[in-house]
């Protein structure tokens, strides 16, 4: 083991133009392909995931269309399962997801003071990984056998005897690709939050942000191999004719749901904790005043995170468990609205001891909050036993989830958007169109989804293609109908601002929004290396001290260089005092080269070409010893 | 907490080889959410042992005479890995080939003896739940030997490369963290496959 002498300095061109040098990804295709930037990777996670919510979406204008009114016959019963289950597929695993992995990519080595994260290739690996993913499961549309039985797939709907044809081999098999992908990135992102944290940055002054994706990241470790045993266990009932489902062979059909929900519910706080997280780091901004109750709010995360394993069998309270059992998890899933209450009123009491700034991320976040309050309520009214076996699978629960999954997921995203957009661009968002964008999207959704709960409690079910007249759903749907494409102009509006900015927007600088962390402490867009000198932090909020009246006690100027080579900070686990020096890797192809190989074998084990599968597998292992060879 | 001192130069190690490495760190996790994958698989089996109507095992509990000595043989291997990890630390490249050719030769008779017990028992993964059950946790775990002793062989190449040395062997620490999980997961798959239905009776 050798060591090094770090010696502190101020930033000075030299030094700069040293940095570029070392940390600049090559030019031309080998650049683009090999890149290990995390600026890069989570620029390609946003734009690719943002493609999937199109996607998601046109596929739910397609349904609205159709059930706009009754007898409408514009999609076939089989294109319509196609349709909706693409749609869950897409916007839980392909959109919400990946999406606040974008963000955390792009921002946790600015947020932390560091220079990437701590496994530079796997997070490209990551990001290789979900985009086969998502093409994997949308290449089902050429040969016209899309997924088809829900995204929750129940059996026996969907083993071979009542699913034949690929759709719902693409479904498992696509999804467990897919879980390669999230738990690279989700260790990737433990091991940096642990590891690479600027000096001083102890664990009670992460970003709340970073406490939501490092609980998340966790959950993932623990919940996704459900997820990941569920779907074995489906295709090896439909490919090689086992019986984990099958009752007549001494199976259960529960065995998928319970394993699938062990995943589902711990999947729907890791697609929302890191959403709220970055509310609760950017309305404080606008609010002009750090988050009220902190502690709490870290706590309350974390803890949701924890209680979002004990609540899963409140998706099966229709399956005839037992009371014991019900009771239970019916207890289990009010207790944890109690972790989100206490995050409701830290936001509520941050905007009311501040002194609000209303810019279109405030909006944004303040529009979070009202659905997410909405969105809880209804939770809180499917959580008790009788109500959720009279409105299970019916439109009220899809109102229910859609505030939940929108609300907090993206209306949040798009004030991150707004708030971080000029970090990652160097220009602002038109400020007048993102009020036009807020108001559309809120009425629009708002007009879409909350006569839906009324649709739910006149009983229409879900999932239907068409419906006979005069049930009393014929105007409720058709406002529907109105709101989602209003909600969809909302979105548009925001494509149409991101693409005039580019060139009109002013010009950020540094800190357009006077905010008070690591990020707004470097140029807009960072330079490869992110900071010329690495920092030194004593608070919570480096760029307030002064303004808090604490003293810049920070140093943000002067600090250890590191510029021998690809180069940063290991600091220790919970203080953040320096430990070593860690190097890091230049730009790879072996990422790409294993993204692609695991691509080959999931398609070779879908057309039972296994020797396709086989070269897929000796490939990958191929790339994971070329890559790991010093 | 004092202020780390940033006005003056210090020394720091480069790369550390212990427990602060991020790549032992990664480890750690991809072991944690391997060892959930095998929970998940033993909920399964126990789900469905305990809802069935007949005899759980169908066939009665799956044959020791050569499971159980197959068990020693991949404990075995755990110590020579121990053997040969520790022989590292202290700069010894002799004892560390001869422990690495140990444990990959223990693991390729574990799994020989495995397919060999495949080939000698009288139901399939095809025969039933149980079966399908038997063979996907007993198959994966094989498949983790067959991806240990893949690291074995890379870790051993470089061995004889001379790529470790006291100070520097985080590649051969962190194969013998995977190496001894993979042993920890058998003994639970053993224990809930082969042990647990005789306590019941």
């Amino acid at each position: 083991m050798t060591s090094t002498t770090i010696r502190p300095a101020e930033p000075s061109a030299g030094l700069e133009e040293r940095l570029g040098r070392i940390w600049e990804t090559a030019p031309g295709l080998l650049g683009v392909l090999g890149t290990v930037d995390h600026k890069t990777i989570g620029k390609r996670y946003l734009v690719t995931a943002f493609l999937f919510l199109i996607l998601g979406g046109l596929e739910a204008s397609a349904m609205r269309l159709q059930l706009a009114g009754p007898e409408r016959h514009l999609l076939g019963p089989e294109q319509y399962n196609q349709l909706f289950t693409m749609h869950g597929v897409t916007m839980i695993f392909l959109y919400a997801s990946p999406i606040l992995s974008g963000f955390s990519n792009f921002l946790w080595p600015l947020l932390l003071g560091s220079r990437d994260m701590a496994f530079p290739r796997l997070n490209a690996l990551s990001y290789w990984v979900f985009l086969f993913a998502g093409l994997f499961l949308y290449s089902s549309f050429l040969v016209g056998q899309a997924p088809d039985r829900g995204w929750f797939a129940y059996v026996p709907l969907t083993e071979g005897t009542y699913a034949p044809g690929l759709n719902m081999d693409f479904y498992a098999l696509g999804l467990i690709l897919l879980t390669v992908s999230t738990t690279v990135g989700a260790i990737n992102f433990i091991v940096t939050a642990f590891t690479m944290r600027a000096p001083g940055m102890s664990v009670n002054r992460l970003p709340i942000f970073m406490w939501g994706t490092l609980t998340t990241s966790f959950s993932v470790l623990f919940a996704l191999p459900a997820l990941t045993a569920a779907c074995v266990f489906l295709y090896f009932d439909r490919r090689f004719g086992m019986h984990f489902f099958d009752p007549a062979a001494g199976g259960h059909p529960l065995l998928w749901q319970h394993l699938f929900w062990i995943f589902g519910h711990p999947w729907v706080y890791i697609i929302v904790l890191p959403a709220m997280g970055m509310v609760s780091d950017y309305l404080p901004v606008f609010c002009r005043r750090p988050l009220v109750g902190y502690t709490f709010v870290a706590l309350a995360t974390v803890s949701t995170g924890i209680l979002g394993f004990g609540v899963w069998a409140h998706h099966m309270f229709a399956t005839g468990l037992p009371p014991l059992s019900t009771t239970f998890f019916s207890a289990a899933s009010m207790v944890i609205t109690l972790p989100s209450a206490v995050a409701v009123f830290a936001w509520i009491a941050t905007i009311w001891y501040g002194r609000p700034v209303v810019r279109t991320p405030f909006l944004f976040a303040a529009g979070f909050v009202v659905l997410f309050v909405i969105g809880g309520v209804s939770g809180v009214a499917t959580a008790a036993v009788p109500f959720d076996w009279q409105l299970t699978d019916t439109y009220f629960v899809v109102a229910h989830l859609h505030y939940v999954l929108i609300g907090i997921n993206l209306f949040a995203v798009i004030g991150a958007f707004y708030f971080w957009l000029p970090k990652m661009t160097g220009r602002m968002l038109s400020e007048r169109l993102g009020r036009w964008n807020f108001w559309v999207m809120f009425v629009g959704f708002n007009l879409a989804f909350l006569p839906m709960h009324l649709t739910g409690l006149m009983g229409m079910p879900r999932r239907i293609y068409t419906y006979p007249a005069g049930l009393g759903w014929d105007t409720l749907n058709l406002i529907t109908t109105i709101g989602s494409f209003v909600f969809a102009l909302g979105l548009l509006l925001f494509l149409v601002n991101v693409w005039w900015s580019r060139r009109n927007g002013a010009v950020a600088g540094p800190n357009p929004w006077d905010a008070p962390t690591l990020e707004w402490s470097i140029p807009s867009p960072p330079p490869p290396y992110n900071f010329t000198v690495i920092p030194t932090v004593e608070s919570r909020h480096p760029l307030w001290e002064v303004e808090l009246g604490e003293g810049a006690r920070s140093r943000l100027d002067v600090g250890p260089t590191l510029d021998t080579g690809r180069e940063t900070l290991g600091t220790s686990a919970l203080d953040a005092e320096p430990e070593q020096v860690l190097r890091m890797p230049e730009d790879s192809l072996w990422p790409l080269l294993l993204g692609l190989s695991l691509t080959v074998t999931a398609y070779g084990l879908l057309t039972g070409a296994w020797w396709m599968a086989a070269a897929g597998a000796a490939l990958s292992a191929v790339a994971v010893t070329g890559w790991l060879w010093p | 907490m004092t202020a780390p001192a940033i006005d003056a130069p210090q020394t720091l190690p480069v790369e550390l080889q212990d427990r602060r490495a991020p790549a032992w760190w990664g480890v750690v996790c991809l072991i944690a959410t391997e060892a959930a994958l095998f929970a998940y698989f033993l909920f399964g089996y126990f789900y469905l042992g305990s809802i069935a109507r007949g005899a759980w095992p169908p066939h009665g509990p799956p044959e020791l005479r050569l499971a159980l000595p197959n068990t020693l043989v991949l404990l075995a291997s755990s110590g020579t890995m121990w053997w040969a990890e520790s022989a590292i630390r202290r700069g010894n490249q002799a004892r560390l080939r001869a422990g690495l050719g140990l444990t990959i030769a223990l693991g390729a008779v574990f799994l020989g003896v495995q397919m060999v017990e495949y080939h000698n028992s009288d139901f399939g993964p095809r025969t039933g739940a149980y079966g399908s059950l038997f063979y996907t946790i007993t198959g994966f775990h094989g498949a983790h030997v067959a991806v240990g002793l893949l690291m074995l062989l890379v870790v051993t190449a470089r061995a004889w490369l001379g790529h470790f040395a006291a100070g520097r062997h985080l590649a051969v620490t962190n194969t013998a963290w995977y190496w001894h999980f993979v042993d920890l997961v058998w003994l639970a798959v053993f224990t809930s496959l082969y042990l647990s239905p005789r306590l019941a009776g």
